[in-house]
């Protein structure tokens, strides 16, 4: 693991981290339920964990959520643990994509889309509830309800937001091999 | 929405900011990570007078904050209120004894529990809060990255975070610019629009703002390689700091608490105090 960890890792982990906390902080539109956002951080979160792999993704959702709590109103962990684990999600879901080369035509989304759906609701309506009672013993029905409106409203913002992202980043990149030699 | 800030390091010269980051993190863990699964009323209280008097031990000036408490009460209230909606009576699952006060309006009981339960809860935010707005007010960001790696974590991943501290100001900054750069454009950024302009809006400040991160990104990237960064098994950091006494005192009483903390879960045979037994 310590070989992958490239200079680019480092800076994209640091960068990553630091707009996930602007992101988190300024570009949110509340749903009403505590902890609980339209977020434009979790898509941001995805499109980097596809670019720069599993191990950077769950360390920006990690570092990310950490500062942006401790800056705003404290530091909730369940969540904090659970943000790095989607970020591990998005980044092995992406494993195949290769977003770099500009590729991420209709198979990749449908791809990406499924994955990220089910790890959205693993995580969000069963590692992150389950944390809340075990750490906090926070009542059973009222966790579960808030971890279940997290996933689909997470689901639908990185199924939206997020692809577009993607979309719009590999039509950035140059695909390999696109020179024709006439 | 621009005079939103967020929490950041303010220099000054009192004890808590003489201490080295590296004691202040490993108090700041020991002391919320006790308090996060401790339920014992008594401790939590004690902590929480602990934690206050470090708060004003600290100088913080309430302007420094307003900002910010403002937002926890709201949030703590919310999260109070939707335990109560969802579970009415949890504080009679958990003490196994029910005392009521009043029958209430169907399932929405007052009882003794609940209120104990709640107080719990208030308890906790009251102890952990003022230790996290102290941490972050009274830690250098450089000096931070450096206790990170002094505690254990790989110095690589100390570097991201250190990153992360400093590029947070300019990433707020660029934020702000692009914002009023799509404002100047006609587009509706305020709270005053409709909420499909306001996403409209969103999206035209977020996708700039990404796309030139990740243009940063390179840049950052070839300055450090540029320097070898990375080609060695360690590193040295200019802002670290040496234990002096007070760190190991710190430490000490910190560590102390904790064991308390522990020692009250063979007390009271579990996390929760029961005063109903």
């Amino acid at each position: 693991m310590k070989e992958t960890f490239s200079v680019k890792t480092i800076v994209a982990i640091g960068i990553g981290a630091a707009v996930f906390v602007i992101l988190g902080r300024f570009a949110v539109i509340p749903t009403g339920i505590p902890n609980t956002n339209l977020e434009t951080a979790y898509p941001f979160l995805a499109l980097m964990s596809v670019i720069f792999g599993p191990v950077a993704g769950g360390l920006i959702g990690l570092i990310g959520h950490t500062i942006k709590d401790v800056t705003t109103y404290g530091a909730w962990w369940s969540w904090i643990i659970s943000s790095g684990l989607i970020g591990v999600i998005f980044g092995l879901a992406g494993r195949k994509i290769n977003l770099e080369d500009g590729v991420f035509g209709k198979k990749e989304i449908i791809r990406f889309n499924i994955w990220q759906i089910a790890g959205n609701l693993i995580v969000w309506a069963g590692v992150a509830p389950l944390l809340d009672v075990l750490i906090y013993s926070e009542p059973v029905n009222k966790v579960f309800v808030q971890g279940l409106v997290a996933s689909l409203v997470n689901s639908v913002s990185v199924g939206i937001i997020g692809t577009l992202l993607m979309v719009a980043y590999a039509k950035t990149r140059t695909p390999k091999g696109s020179l024709v030699k006439k | 929405m621009s005079d939103q800030q967020l929490l950041g390091y303010i220099p000054n010269q009192t004890v808590l900011h003489r201490l080295s980051g590296a004691a202040k993190l490993i108090c700041f863990i020991l002391l919320s990570a006790i308090v996060m699964v401790g339920y014992d009323t008594r401790f939590l209280l004690a902590v929480s007078l602990f934690s206050i008097t470090l708060f004003k031990i600290s100088e913080i000036r309430w302007h420094e904050i307003s900002f910010v408490v403002k937002f926890i009460v709201v949030f703590s209230v919310l999260n109070l209120v939707t335990v109560y909606v969802f579970e009415p009576e949890y504080g009679v699952q958990l003490y196994g004894n029910r005392h009521l006060i009043w029958e209430g309006i169907g399932r929405y009981t007052l009882t003794q529990e609940q209120l104990f339960y709640g107080v719990n809860l208030v308890l906790k935010y009251t102890a952990t809060i003022p230790l996290a707005l102290i941490f972050i007010l009274t830690t250098n960001p450089s000096e931070f990255a450096a206790s990170l790696n002094k505690i254990g974590i790989p110095y690589k991943i100390s570097y991201s975070v250190a990153l992360a501290l400093r590029y947070i100001p300019d990433v707020q900054e660029s934020f702000h610019q692009i914002g009023y750069a799509q404002q100047a454009r006609g587009m509706e950024t305020s709270s005053k629009g409709k909420l499909k302009d306001r996403i409209k809006g969103t999206a035209g400040i977020v996708m700039p703002l990404i796309f030139s991160s990740l243009d940063r990104i390179d840049t950052i990237t070839n300055a450090m390689e540029l320097r070898r960064f990375g080609t060695r098994k360690k590193r040295t950091w200019y802002a670290e700091e040496k234990f002096k006494r007070i760190d190991y005192l710190a430490i000490s009483l910190v560590a102390g608490m904790t064991f308390t903390g522990i020692w009250l879960f063979a007390v009271n045979d579990g996390r929760f105090y029961n005063p109903f037994v």
